[in-house]
């Protein structure tokens, strides 16, 4: 993977942000053709339904929150990837290591929330280690050891949470075989506070996960722009020879950056389980929450703050494509979100086309304006 | 014997989705192209070819002459793989985008148009294809008398046209990409496009052409798979698409290694499943569920393996870099 093919990730300011816009606008009347094409009856209050849902009522508006909360965290970890040159595709790896860790942390050993969300960052961090040091120390491409990891990581947690006794549901008189105890009844301490949130939404989802993934995202973007070793993350990610030549040590620098990519993706594991409404599965596919992150951090071209943004963006629509059922298969909103990133991928020429314009605007005025100066110079002669 | 029999036959029957899959990764990469959407290609073909399959059973044409139907469904996957594939060509040779950001768009496409289409087409809940029993080549297809030798058990246990398909288009593709001026064309665009530009070689025509064979034999792939795999078609792969590209950067880009890789990787995966039933493996009493160390075995071997081997590994120098004629 070339150095500079990460050319359409790096530029920055007001244009990315129209350019993702158009992207998400082309996308959502895809949408809207696609719907009438399926199903012409049923397709303009579905429509309707996805693009209002999320706002309509507090609980729904509290499951968009719900839901962009683990996220924005995949998404992050993506991004400060990308930011450093490197394809995290085992957001979902590591994902499931820091769900394991905070699950553990909180049925076997009755830890309290922010204990299990710290093992979940140290859960995902350690599954970040593998992609970096096999990168910088024997040149395997990260892309190649995430993917064998993502899987090692599924069966590694499965093994695990099989032989540590107190983990299943069954242990605690629960129903199901296949699942983690349900957290409400092993230890209601794990549980991310809601304090009082989820009555004043009138919704159980709501807690302040939203709020911790913020800060997260805060403190990503510090990293990156705001301290010397952010600088040298992303002088990496711009030309790893250069950096070397400017006394950077770069090796060091992947093996960070995928270690703290890796250590969002892990809180967002534990944001998700400690939420208590959702149950670990042991499943025998990998968790699609961790690929999630990838079109997350496309669409904010991997600016931390943009990441708040785009995870919300998703999360909305697809409370508004589950809104869509039963007319609707509600995959029509992975299309959506489909041809938002194809999109995307041209977003350097969409922006070199903004910019230009810009710049013949520009020119124009400037010519006009000289024009202007002589016609007075003729005058004053 | 009989459990031999089966451990060969479903190691050959899982290699050879991953031979094509990482074969079609290796013809686009050579020509610069970095594939991340095998995945996505696989489900398009598997879905046509099936959808397909479908039709030739209901119109009866499928059951008075299978396997001219599966040759018809074997050209549909390849066909419609690639023609999915050109977005990914369009995008990372026309519009100079990035490669991986393209790739990704077409992976979470595919499942989702797959299940979109195949609730349109079956009904509400309808999610999955079912392939008609006519597909598998069985003795009786051949006139041969059932018997229970090693043999037979091994040959006819799940046998697939695909299975032949894929001997003959890995001699193919090795022949095309070393003993073709063709073929050296396209390696030399996927190391060093300028050069291969000032000598007269359309760079941009030379990295279609490898995303275009990709998208074949990725779509032949997802048949493959989904043959493999069981009786229907759920609008996923599984994640073949990814392990295909792990077998083909294990496989060094090259033909005969990728075989190999695919044969080891496939090997590695079985014995996994049949972990349980292999007599001389050993079985971790005191360990619940200890088939997941098992199933974790391929994967972490390949990553053992490539560690040992990467001081030999070679990607192509200007694979994901996009073709600007402007550029020195």
């Amino acid at each position: 993977m070339g150095e500079q093919k990460r050319r359409s990730l790096r530029i920055p300011g007001g244009t990315s942000i129209l350019a993702s816009l158009i992207s998400i606008g082309v996308g959502l009347i895809v949408g809207l053709v696609l719907l009438y094409v399926l199903n012409a009856k049923a397709a303009g209050g579905a429509f309707v339904s996805l693009i209002t849902t999320g706002f309509r009522s507090s609980d729904k508006f509290a499951k968009v929150l719900y839901q962009a909360a683990p996220l924005i965290m995949t998404g992050l970890s993506v991004g400060f990837a990308f930011k450093t040159g490197l394809f995290n595709i085992g957001a979902t790896g590591q994902y499931t290591v820091g769900s394991a860790f905070a699950l553990i942390g909180a049925i076997q050993f009755q830890l309290p929330w922010y204990i299990c969300l710290l093992l979940a960052l140290i859960g995902g961090a350690f599954w970040g280690i593998f992609p970096g040091l096999f990168k910088a120390l024997f040149n395997v491409n990260e892309v190649i050891t995430s993917i064998m990891f993502n899987w090692i990581a599924m069966f590694a947690v499965n093994l695990t949470i099989n032989n540590l006794p107190m983990m299943l549901a069954k242990y605690w008189g629960g129903a199901q075989m296949d699942r983690t105890a349900n957290l409400a009844q092993a230890n209601p301490g794990a549980l991310i506070p809601r304090l009082g949130l989820d009555v004043l939404m009138k919704s159980n989802y709501m807690n302040i996960s939203i709020f911790i993934a913020i800060v997260f995202a805060i403190v990503a973007w510090i990293i990156l722009s705001k301290t010397t070793f952010g600088y040298e993350l992303k002088a990496c990610g711009y030309n790893r020879n250069a950096s070397i030549y400017a006394g950077i040590n770069a090796k060091r620098n992947i093996v960070l950056s995928m270690v703290i990519s890796g250590a969002f993706a892990g809180v967002g594991g534990g944001l998700y389980f400690l939420a208590g409404t959702g149950q670990y599965t042991l499943l025998k596919q990998l968790l699609a929450a961790g690929f999630n992150g990838i079109p997350v951090a496309l669409l904010a071209t991997s600016n931390p703050i943009g990441t708040i943004f785009s995870a919300f963006f998703v999360s909305y629509i697809q409370v508004g494509g589950d809104a869509m059922q039963p007319d609707f298969v509600k995959e029509i909103i992975d299309i959506i979100i489909s041809v938002i990133i194809y999109l995307a991928a041209f977003a350097l020429l969409t922006r070199e086309l903004l910019s230009r314009g810009k710049q013949r605007r520009e020119d124009a005025a400037l010519e006009a304006a000289t024009a202007h100066a002589t016609e007075a110079k003729d005058e004053v002669k | 014997m009989s459990i031999l029999a089966d451990i060969v036959s479903a190691t050959i029957v899982f290699m050879i989705p991953l031979l094509l899959v990482a074969l079609g990764g290796m013809f686009s990469e050579r020509s610069g192209v970095v594939n991340i959407a095998l995945e996505g290609i696989m489900i398009i073909g598997a879905l046509c070819s099936c959808l397909f399959l479908r039709y030739m059973d209901a119109s009866g044409f499928g059951a008075a002459h299978p396997q001219w139907a599966m040759f018809f469904a074997i050209l549909v996957a390849g066909l419609t793989g690639a023609i999915f594939s050109l977005l990914l060509a369009f995008a990372s040779v026309n519009l100079k985008a990035d490669q991986t950001i393209g790739g990704t768009a077409l992976n979470m496409l595919a499942p989702a148009f797959a299940i979109v289409l195949t609730w349109a087409i079956q009904g509400q809940g309808q999610t999955t294809i079912l392939i008609p029993t006519w597909a598998r080549i069985t003795q009786e297809t051949l006139g041969i008398p059932v018997r229970d030798t090693f043999l037979q058990l091994f040959l006819f246990k799940s046998f697939y046209q695909t299975t032949i398909w894929a001997v003959f288009l890995f001699i193919i593709a090795a022949v095309v990409l070393y003993k073709t001026r063709f073929g050296l064309r396209l390696r030399s665009c996927g190391e060093h496009p300028q050069a291969a530009d000032s000598v007269g070689v359309n760079v941009y025509r030379m990295r279609y052409a490898g995303v275009f064979i990709s998208g074949l034999l990725g779509g032949i792939g997802g048949l493959a798979y989904t043959l493999a795999a069981g009786s229907a078609f759920q609008s996923t792969v599984a994640g073949y698409g990814f392990l295909a590209l792990a077998v083909m950067i294990f496989g060094n880009w090259k033909p005969l290694n990728i075989l190999g890789a695919s044969l080891f990787f496939a090997l590695f995966k079985i014995l996994g499943s049949y972990s349980g039933s292999i007599p001389f493996l050993p079985k971790f009493d005191n360990i619940k569920a200890s088939e997941y160390i098992y199933l974790m075995l391929p994967y972490v071997v390949t990553m053992i393996v490539l560690i040992l081997t990467s001081k030999k590994s070679r990607a192509p120098k200007a694979e994901g870099i996009p073709y600007d004629k402007g550029r020195r």
